[in-house]
């Protein structure tokens, strides 16, 4: 780099040079080889971000496909919705509500009330899956099965897509309630933060999936 | 890795043979995993090449290894499919990336390994499975899919009655391929975690080598594509296996029956998700041979970067690029004209960006104090196949030109050109410049000269007539195309294409042995910078120790290519060297 050769040359003939910090680079803090500085924390957060992103990009083929496939053909016949799935959804909503207020009880050092609310938290999870196989049961009680048309089609495979995650993030929670903080790059807050990241964001992806399945049909 | 409490990125060597070769979490040994899972893929993509090349060269011949005597077409499209699968995925995608990319990434931003071991030995041992899982279809009912690598359907989606390697072989092929997207989504993960957040010290992005920058963008490419395919494969699957019919219209006849369990579905919808994938794939390939070529460039010629900043934004550029063009693999689909231009001028735009690295690995070689061993070499031929597989490019991102070449030969040459052979180009370079710092020997560079040199002729030999069989109309993926007149007479040109390409393989043994004879016998390395190179590796013992730097965190000081700087004593600065610690030319230190 041209500038960079410079700037060195600079260094090496003047004063510049002497005890000059180096620039901004990681943290900074610091111009001499030393021992490594902890794991950063931001790792984690970058990673689940990277990792939603990813998520975004499948819903997105997904759900791109499901318009697409609604505008070809004459086939698309409109799958009712069962009402359990408005159930499911305050279920979810209510779970979301219950993650945050878990957090801030472990912040806050309420250990016993935390553990309660991360509790409540995974089984309004597990009751919303339930609820979605119910919903299922439903829909192939009224004759709307896998392969019937493509409506249905999308039905069952954006619902069980976002309910493979959604499993994902119930062995998150249980991960977090279990493992031994203690012996790990992180804090049980910094992990329990991460599940409520996911775990909100599992909340959004279902509104939108939900919001495609009825208004979309 | 033992880890605690907010504590440090310890590592502790593991002393068990199943932990230290087989289930490691050291990024070093992953990446060396990596590259021997590439080049068993690439042995076994040639093999199946060498079979095609011999049937195509003389279609009448038979030989005693084809069941009958003869190759039937279903059979060399079962060939053709596993070889474009294997090689685009199991070699290009898996080598410059996952293969170097973890072997040297960390070290080249200063950290201790990957910032998620764990999840590192997953994604290999995840690609190694699929790999499994593709190879398996060889030897299911029916044999290996014939669908080519693009897979498309409805051919692909209607199982047997298609033909012979549509039945299981196909089904494995898309379960194998949706495992591969969840391995390479980890690793992508993980590249752009590491990348971000565990730098060393001072390496700002300015300074980062233009390696890591390539596999940067190319972790971006594979975090926001592989999610696409893995959404395709499996409404892909659902057609086959539940009875859906994303893909699949109304009305098909085939092999004289009448499809009547699907109808109304849209095979151009998986074009659109394939393509979408497809594109940014061909990228993924080649970006990381451009850092690598870039990085030789620059530490042969003993000269910075020309533009390295221009370098950078290429970079970007291709990678952004890289996901508005897709369409240009579809403009025989009978999409609308308008589209098709859209496509057509943003394809032609990805020439600016790839201009600016041509003009400026050209700029970085003028004047330069060039040595030509090995792995210039291997760079050089690099940009040079760059150049012309890219040329070719332009005619094909034009539909009107497009539509008469794109299912011929003329197609084969510019793909083998730019993605396959300058991918390759770009592996070897980093082979033979790497090899030192892996393990503790040099590549023999007498044996690497005949090697280079031939492979060279070889691969231009090969491709380059492919232009003009492309050009006289001889269409691609038909195992023979002897019956009709005008192209009985391409039949010597399909015959020296063959002979080339059988001398080329053959030269392949020649690295192989160079590469094995090298690692038992080769000339020892006797400092830790032999090429007196600048980036972080070189400052380092040799093999690097389980935690790269001794647990110690380095320090950068300067940008990634400076050589010859004006006032210095030696012709090059590392990146680590303390401003203070840098020799003047008339001898003393500032």
């Amino acid at each position: 780099m041209p500038g960079t050769v410079v700037d060195d040359v600079e260094i090496i003939d003047g004063d510049r040079g002497r005890g000059t910090p180096p620039p901004d680079g990681g943290d900074g803090d610091g111009d001499s080889p030393g021992s490594r500085r902890p794991f950063p924390k931001r790792a984690y957060f970058t990673a689940l971000q990277l990792g939603l992103a990813a998520i975004v990009m499948f819903f997105m083929a997904m759900a791109s496909s499901y318009i697409v496939r609604r505008g070809l053909g004459t086939d698309w016949q409109r799958t009712p919705i069962p009402p359990v799935l408005w159930f499911n959804t305050a279920v979810l909503l209510i779970s979301s509500v219950t993650i945050t207020v878990a957090r801030k009880k472990l912040a806050s050092g309420e250990r016993e009330a935390f553990q309660s609310l991360w509790w409540v938290t995974t089984g309004l999870g597990m009751l919303f899956l339930a609820g979605q196989i119910i919903a299922w049961r439903q829909l192939a009680a009224a004759g709307m099965l896998l392969a019937t048309n493509p409506s249905s089609s999308f039905f069952y495979v954006l619902t069980a897509a976002h309910g493979a995650h959604l499993a994902g993030g119930i062995l998150f929670l249980f991960y977090v309630a279990f493992r031994p903080w203690r012996k790990s790059r992180i804090s049980q807050e910094t992990a329990a933060e991460l599940a409520s990241i996911y775990w909100h964001f599992m909340d959004g992806l279902w509104i939108f999936l939900l919001a495609l399945l009825t208004l979309g049909r | 890795m033992v880890t605690h409490e907010n504590g440090g990125h310890a590592h502790h060597a593991p002393t068990g043979f199943i932990q230290k070769y087989v289930f490691s979490i050291d990024h070093k040994v992953i990446g060396i995993q990596y590259l021997c899972l590439a080049l068993f893929s690439a042995f076994l993509g040639m093999g199946l090449s060498l079979l095609m090349r011999l049937h195509l060269g003389w279609p009448a011949a038979k030989f005693a290894f084809f069941k009958g005597g003869q190759m039937t077409p279903e059979q060399y499209l079962a060939l053709m499919t596993m070889h474009g699968t294997i090689m685009v995925f199991m070699v290009l995608t898996t080598a410059p990336q996952s293969g170097y990319g973890n072997y040297f990434l960390p070290i080249q931003i200063g950290a201790a390994d990957m910032a998620f071991p764990v999840l590192n030995m997953l994604s290999f041992w995840t690609t190694f499975v699929s790999l499994v899982v593709m190879v398996c279809a060889f030897f299911v009912s029916g044999g290996a899919p014939i669908g080519g690598w693009t897979s498309y359907p409805p051919l692909s989606a209607l199982g047997e009655i298609v033909g012979p390697g549509q039945g299981a072989g196909e089904t494995l092929w898309i379960v194998g391929l949706a495992i591969f997207c969840g391995a390479s989504l980890m690793g992508a993960l993980n590249f752009i975690t590491t990348l971000i957040d565990l730098r060393a010290k001072g390496m700002t992005l300015g300074r980062m080598p233009l390696t890591c920058w390539t596999w940067f963008v190319t972790a971006i490419l594979g975090l926001l594509a592989f999610g696409v395919l893995l959404a395709a494969c499996i409404l892909l699957l659902l057609d086959r296996v539940a009875g859906t019919s994303f893909f699949i219209p109304g009305g098909l006849v085939v092999t004289d029956q009448v499809v009547t369990w699907h109808k109304g579905g849209s095979p151009l919808l998986w074009q659109h998700l394939f393509w979408f994938f497809g594109h940014p794939e061909v990228y993924i390939a080649i970006l990381p041979g451009m850092g690598v070529a870039s990085h030789l460039l620059s530490t042969f010629s003993r000269k910075p970067v020309f533009g390295y900043r221009a370098m950078v934004g290429a970079i970007c550029g291709i990678g952004f690029l890289g996901f508005c063009v897709w369409g240009h693999h579809m403009f025989i689909s009978g999409m609308s004209p308008y589209s098709a231009f859209a496509f057509s001028i943003l394809t032609m735009t990805i020439g600016v960006p790839s201009a600016i690295k041509t003009f400026n690995w050209l700029g970085t070689l003028w004047g330069g104090k060039i040595t030509f061993n090995c792995a210039m070499l291997f760079a050089l031929g690099f940009v040079s196949l760059f150049v012309t597989g890219g040329l070719s490019g332009l005619f094909l991102a034009q539909p009107a030109l497009d539509l008469y070449l794109h299912d011929g030969y003329f197609v084969v040459a510019h793909f083998h050109l730019i993605m396959g052979v300058a991918a390759i180009f770009g592996m070897f370079a980093g082979l033979y410049f790497w090899f030192p710092k892996m393990f503790g020997r040099f590549m023999n560079e007498g044996i690497g000269k005949v090697h280079f040199w031939l492979t060279f002729i070889g691969v231009y030999a090969v491709f380059m007539p492919m232009h003009f069989l492309g050009l006289a109309g001889n269409p691609r993926r038909y195992s023979e195309m002897t019956a009709g007149p005008f192209l009985q007479a391409l039949q010597p040109l399909h015959q020296f294409i063959s002979v080339a390409a059988f001398i080329t393989i053959g030269v392949q043994l020649i690295f192989l042995f160079n590469f094995f004879w090298s690692l038992l016998a080769g000339e020892k390395t006797t400092e830790e910078n032999p090429w007196h190179a600048t980036t972080l590796e070189w400052s380092i013992p040799t093999p690097p120790p389980f935690d790269n730097f001794g647990g110690v965190e380095p320090v950068v000081y300067h940008g990634a290519y400076e050589f010859s700087v004006p006032g210095a004593a030696d012709d090059y600065i590392p990146q680590h060297l303390a401003p203070e610690l840098v020799r003047k030319s008339d001898g003393s230190t500032s």
